[in-house]
């Protein structure tokens, strides 16, 4: 099992998005996603930057894969994305079902997205026919679903699974972001740039709850299924997404792999650097926000 | 015909109530959790869904059953025995969101009709077309994110129907891509069919107000003066950077009359009402509204106007009665 890095799911300077890649390479990710999977209005970043940091990052070592938009809305977003299928140097992970069209017909071999709503072997099948190779379950699917999908996966499918991080669990057309500063869409001032963890949403009674970011809207809690590493091995997961965070992310990747190679101490030095509660209840089928840890305890 | 009206069904009472109103087809959704209506005391058993077809098809209006929940492993043969039925049973096209399921339905029944769901998330030709040619899908339900320029893209590049929803409660998020009611109470309409469930949901007066919470969150607190209204999460009120307020959306309803003229002229093959859940009487009022305003479009849309009365009808009926274009008008996103 190892460890993959997922696409930015935040908006951040260039400056800052750069640096963070530069350190990537040093790592222990055997792949990293690269590309802007929220926004057609995130442009500090354009694609040649991204093809550039993945020729960078290639040529360190790692897998790259181009994360698709996950919400198509215009002729301009079909644009890109055909600019991303024609590339041809990298794998792209395909976020919605027009870029598994567009890879099915161009032949590129492709990582099925947590948003196309793989639910059955069936579905599974049906992508891997149309040439994907890996795919990753809806963030919501529990162990004992996931256990029940990979008995009738098609063969030679790898497995990844998100693992940490703020959970993504809802695109719309609508931006909180720019809900939440009274700014039009159209106009929105790229206010992402303030938060580069989100926006922090809690319940009247102070709770934290969930986490704005644009058209994406996360948890509050942080995924994390670190101390779950010999149920993933049992279903012989092939890998485990960490989505990026803009603080000690190379701490985090580190800590994971402490974890795999068995060392004590890895889900503690984990927790001290977490921006916010562990939630691991879809693991377990319950509801998302609850933590084991917290139950038993 | 252009802009057939679509009426929601969650009972034979609704069904003939929708039929009797001017419905060109309802929809339906069988009595478990293949579809995104899986609320207690709703939904039809075989018997019914044959008799609701009968009086459908002697009035020479169709039925379309909703099997737009995503199949589980353990109980696929669920959803494959809900397609088999809806074949026997003769409905007159079946509403998917799962590509494996639409793969069984080709291969099993192929001169079943197929329909995309607005739960299968296609926002762009593209998508639409993947289904198209995969699965031979003669129409899609576009999720309620799309500008009405960027429907009309979509109709311009794809033989597949489009069907918009006119009326009814509005999604915020797009539709099959949301998580947010499994997150809070481990329901969500992608698996079981419901949004912020009623089990999970409970009222309580407390000195500060009434309180709605779901498993537990608050999702709202009412001052007496306010009205309060069904606790669907992305409608509560929340606290953002010490700023309390509707942080996704207003307890608002998608009203579109006004968008009629425009709809017809690009094509669009249907529209749909959402409400499944509601009586027979707001069916029946719904349904009347539209009719009459989709049979003056058609007559004259140059000088088409919703009629006040028309609109007060819909807004008594409309959540927080209050109603938004949502996202066909870009100005709400």
């Amino acid at each position: 099992m190892n460890l993959s890095l997922g696409p930015l799911l935040y908006y951040w300077s260039r400056d800052d998005t750069l640096a963070f890649y530069a350190e990537v390479a040093n790592w222990p990710v055997a792949r990293v996603y690269l590309g802007e999977s929220v926004c057609s209005r995130r442009h500090l970043l354009r694609l040649p930057d991204w093809l550039a940091l993945a020729e960078q990052l290639a040529a360190a070592g790692k897998e790259v894969v181009l994360s698709s938009l996950t919400l198509i809305e215009s002729e301009s977003d079909l644009k890109m994305l055909r600019r991303i299928v024609g590339d041809g140097r990298f794998s792209v992970e395909a976020n919605e079902w027009g870029a598994v069209r567009l890879l099915a017909e161009a032949g590129v071999p492709f990582v099925a997205g947590p948003t196309l709503n793989v639910y059955n072997p069936e579905t599974l099948d049906v992508l891997a026919g149309l040439g994907a190779q890996r795919w990753l379950p809806p963030v919501e699917m529990s162990r004992l679903t996931l256990t029940s999908m990979l008995a009738g996966a098609p063969a030679g499918m790898e497995t990844e699974v998100f693992a940490y991080g703020r959970l993504p669990l809802a695109y719309s057309a609508r931006c909180f972001t720019a809900r939440h500063y009274n700014l039009p869409k159209d106009d929105c001032q790229f206010r992402c740039l303030d938060n580069p963890d989100g926006l922090a949403l809690a319940t009247r009674e102070g709770e934290s709850f969930l986490t704005l970011n644009g058209i994406q809207t996360q948890s509050a809690g942080v995924y994390n299924l670190i101390g779950e590493l010999d149920s993933l091995r049992e279903l012989d997961v092939a890998s485990l997404r960490l989505s990026p965070q803009s603080r000690h992310m190379g701490r985090v990747t580190a800590a994971f792999q402490a974890a795999l190679a068995g060392e004590p101490g890895a889900a503690n030095a984990l927790a001290a650097i977490m921006p916010g509660p562990a939630v691991d209840g879809y693991w377990h089928g319950h509801a998302g926000l609850e933590n084991s840890m917290e139950k038993h305890a | 015909m252009p802009l057939d009206l679509i009426c929601p069904a969650g009972s034979l009472v609704s069904l003939k109530a929708a039929i009797d109103n001017g419905a060109d087809a309802v929809y339906m959704g069988f009595r478990d959790n293949t579809n995104a209506r899986a609320f207690p005391g709703l939904n039809f058993d075989e018997a019914q869904a044959a008799e609701g077809l009968r009086y459908a098809h002697d009035r020479g209006r169709r039925v379309l059953l909703a099997l737009n929940t995503y199949p589980q492993p353990d109980t696929w043969s669920r959803w494959t025995g809900a397609i088999d039925r809806a074949a026997k049973l003769g409905m007159d096209a079946v509403i998917l969101a799962d590509a494996g399921l639409m793969r069984y339905a080709v291969k099993q029944h192929p001169n079943l009709r197929l329909h995309l769901s607005v739960q299968g998330s296609a926002t762009s030709y593209e998508a639409v077309n993947f289904y198209r040619e995969h699965f031979g899908i003669q129409r899609a339900v576009l999720p309620r994110v799309l500008s009405l320029p960027q429907v009309e893209n979509v109709v311009k590049h794809t033989d597949v129907e489009i069907e918009l929803f006119g009326f009814g409660g509005l999604c915020v998020m797009v539709e099959g891509r949301c998580l947010l009611s499994s997150y809070c109470t481990g329901e969500s309409p992608n698996t079981a069919g419901v949004c912020s469930p009623p089990k999970a949901v409970r009222w309580t007066d407390t000195p500060s107000g009434l309180e709605s919470r779901l498993n537990g969150v608050l999702l709202d607190r009412y001052g007496r003066d306010e009205k309060a209204g069904y606790p669907t999460l992305c409608k509560g009120r929340f606290e953002v950077s010490g700023e309390t307020y509707y942080a996704l959306e207003e307890p608002t309803s998608l009203n579109t009359l006004d968008l009629l003229p425009e709809m017809l002229k690009m094509g669009i093959a249907a529209i749909k009402i959402e409400g499944r859940q509601r009586s027979p009487a707001y069916v029946t009022q719904v349904t009347k509204v539209w009719r009459a305003a989709i049979d003056a479009v058609k007559k004259n849309a140059d000088n088409f106007k919703p009629t006040p009365a028309w609109q007060a009808e819909l807004n008594k009926l409309s959540e927080g009665q209050s109603h938004t274009l949502g996202a066909y008008n870009r100005p709400w996103k």
